[in-house]
């Protein structure tokens, strides 16, 4: 083993810790661990297998001839597997900053780079566009494998009708939003395991059991709660008892800033 | 040059660290010597804006380390080698840090070089040995060219050629002009790789001192002598102005050497049993120093000065 040390090469002048430098070291750091692939399969392979999958058995039940449900609507029902989906890039947003506390590697990040806010940002930066661009990608693959199926029946849809555009479109928003959802919650909480239960409890296990809730408080409560409101967005359809696509998105994106905010506050403010 | 002026930091009830004043020259290793819990690893997170001081700054030449530009170019930290994503590649890793500072990415292969790492550059770093998590540390913190490192016990649980190649690259680093604080809990160590030494018990400054200085100070000789003619002996001792103690069947002679001793009762034709140099070694100086200070004592029995309190 040598211990030579070689003057080094000269590093003038010295840059900085600017925020596109933090950016370019965290997408390396981004696809740089496998979890990273493995959500992103997961979730294009839930998304577009699980609105195949519908698909093919509303194809089937309308060839047999049994009555469709009223206004049944075929840009929805392609992109059903979102429901599922979202836990994956759920996942995947946890993760991004999750790990970092439960490796350890935070302190290494931040003597590296010591503004907090800047390092949450560039991560965020990086999981926005990730997955932003693979969501919208994922989503009309899947309307149009999903639409050739329904085709069969007779009973597609295309994306001239009107929502539909807006609808496909906005399955690659509800993608990009619930990463986001994860990224926020994993940095207010810090812990994986917890992150994740949390991110499947608020966006998956809760908002079916609101529909017991009496009144029209209830109603408020179930039309406003995560998934409930941001997910109107992947409908063509205005669906009834339900925010509107884009108030609902609003909705959710509020959801997930404030849940940021506060872990972005509180991280500030902790030791790491 | 780092500059520590009333680092004080408390969590919960504990004072982790109370009240700190030190600096950290350049071009010399300052050892930073302290027991397990005395408050090393806390005072160097502060240094470096881990954690927030409860009262007190700490400065890397003259700026908080939040407010340096590019920190990787003015410090190279090593807390702990293993907090880094076990899952990532050694250089994937080092690659990542240099970006995030606008370093070259060919820096990268130099600091694995240096490091002698080059070989398990493409590995996943959970598969790494501590000696080789260590030196990834140690790459990591060379990416920048720091002028001033700061690394947290970089020898411990390493084997004999690992605390060898660290103790020399350690002295390299110095040698270059550069500011080198290194934490330990072993005075032996730190004995041979400090020219100076900030030793803290408790939190609490214990000593600022140079090496050199500490060892003069803590060390004393002591000659212990038997003889089946003790008493005979202290008499000619006492009468030649040596300063002595009984101690059961010996006598503890201060300040001389065996040729003195052994001489002396030769000429006076005592018979003596047995004879030894007996030298209070740096660890018990040290011990002494931070005895009150420690924060888990092992249970007192036979045999619990011989060992370092954990």
């Amino acid at each position: 083993m040598s211990t030579a040390v070689q003057s080094v090469s000269p590093m003038q002048p010295p840059t900085k810790a600017s925020l596109p430098n933090v950016i370019r070291s965290e997408w390396t750091k981004f696809w740089s661990v496998r979890s990273t692939i493995w959500t992103l399969v997961l979730l294009v392979v839930l998304t577009a297998g699980f609105g195949a999958l519908i698909c093919w058995g509303v194809e089937t039940s309308a060839q047999h001839g049994e009555p469709q449900p009223a206004g049944i609507d075929a840009t929805a029902v392609s992109l059903a597997g979102i429901t599922f989906s979202q836990l994956a890039v759920a996942v995947l947003g946890v993760l991004v900053i999750s790990a970092e506390y439960s490796t350890g590697g935070i302190r290494t990040s931040l003597t590296a780079v010591p503004s907090r806010p800047r390092l949450l940002l560039a991560k965020a930066i990086v999981l926005g566009v990730v997955s932003l661009v693979v969501g919208v990608i994922t989503s009309f693959v899947t309307f149009f494998v999903g639409q050739a199926i329904l085709g069969i029946a007779g009973i597609g849809t295309s994306l001239g009708e009107p929502g539909a555009l807006r609808a496909v479109f906005g399955g690659g928003l509800y993608i990009f939003a619930s990463a986001m959802f994860g990224f926020a919650l994993g940095t207010l909480l810090r812990h994986t395991a917890g992150s994740i239960t949390v991110a499947v409890a608020l966006l998956f296990v809760i908002p079916p059991f609101l529909n017991l809730l009496p009144g029209e408080w209830g109603k408020t409560v179930r039309e406003y709660f995560t998934s409930n409101a941001g997910s109107q967005i992947v409908s063509a359809t205005p669906q009834p008892e339900a925010l509107s696509p884009w108030y609902g998105y609003l909705v959710f994106s509020i959801w997930w800033l404030a849940i940021l905010l506060v872990g972005a506050w509180l991280m500030n403010r902790r030791d790491a | 040059m780092i500059e520590v002026s009333g680092l004080t930091k408390r969590f919960g009830n504990t004072l982790a660290v109370d009240d700190l004043t030190f600096n950290v020259r350049e071009g010399v290793v300052t050892g930073f010597l302290g027991p397990n819990g005395a408050g090393k690893s806390t005072t160097m997170r502060l240094i470096l804006g881990l954690d927030r001081p409860t009262a007190g700054t700490a400065c890397v030449d003259g700026r908080s380390y939040g407010s340096l530009p590019g920190p990787l170019y003015e410090v190279g930290a090593l807390l702990d080698a293993k907090d880094v994503h076990g899952g990532r590649t050694a250089r994937n890793h080092l690659r990542a840090l240099a970006q995030s500072n606008g370093i070259p990415v060919r820096r990268v292969d130099e600091v694995l070089e240096m490091t002698g790492i080059e070989s398990v550059a493409d590995k996943r770093i959970k598969g790494f040995s501590l000696g080789m998590s260590q030196r990834l540390g140690i790459a990591a913190a060379l990416l920048g060219d720091p002028r001033v490192l700061m690394l947290d016990e970089p020898v411990n649980g390493l084997d004999p050629e690992g605390i060898l190649w660290m103790r020399n690259f350690l002295r390299y680093l110095a040698s270059q002009g550069r500011t080198v604080f290194v934490s330990s809990h072993l005075m032996s160590e730190m004995a041979l790789t400090a020219d100076h030494l900030v030793v803290i018990g408790r939190g609490r400054l214990m000593a600022d001192v140079s090496t050199k200085e500490f060892i003069e100070q803590n060390t004393s000789r002591t000659v212990r002598v038997r003889s089946p003619q003790l008493s005979r002996l202290a008499e000619v001792l006492r009468r030649k102005g040596v300063s002595f103690e009984p101690n059961g069947e010996f006598l503890d002679v201060r300040d001389a050497t065996c040729a003195q001793v052994g001489d002396l009762a030769a000429e006076n034709q005592l018979p003596i049993h047995e004879l030894f140099e007996q030298r209070a070694s740096l660890e018990e100086a040290f011990m002494e120093l931070t005895r009150e200070s420690v924060q888990y004592h092992a249970e007192v029995g036979a045999g619990a000065t011989s060992e370092v309190s954990s």
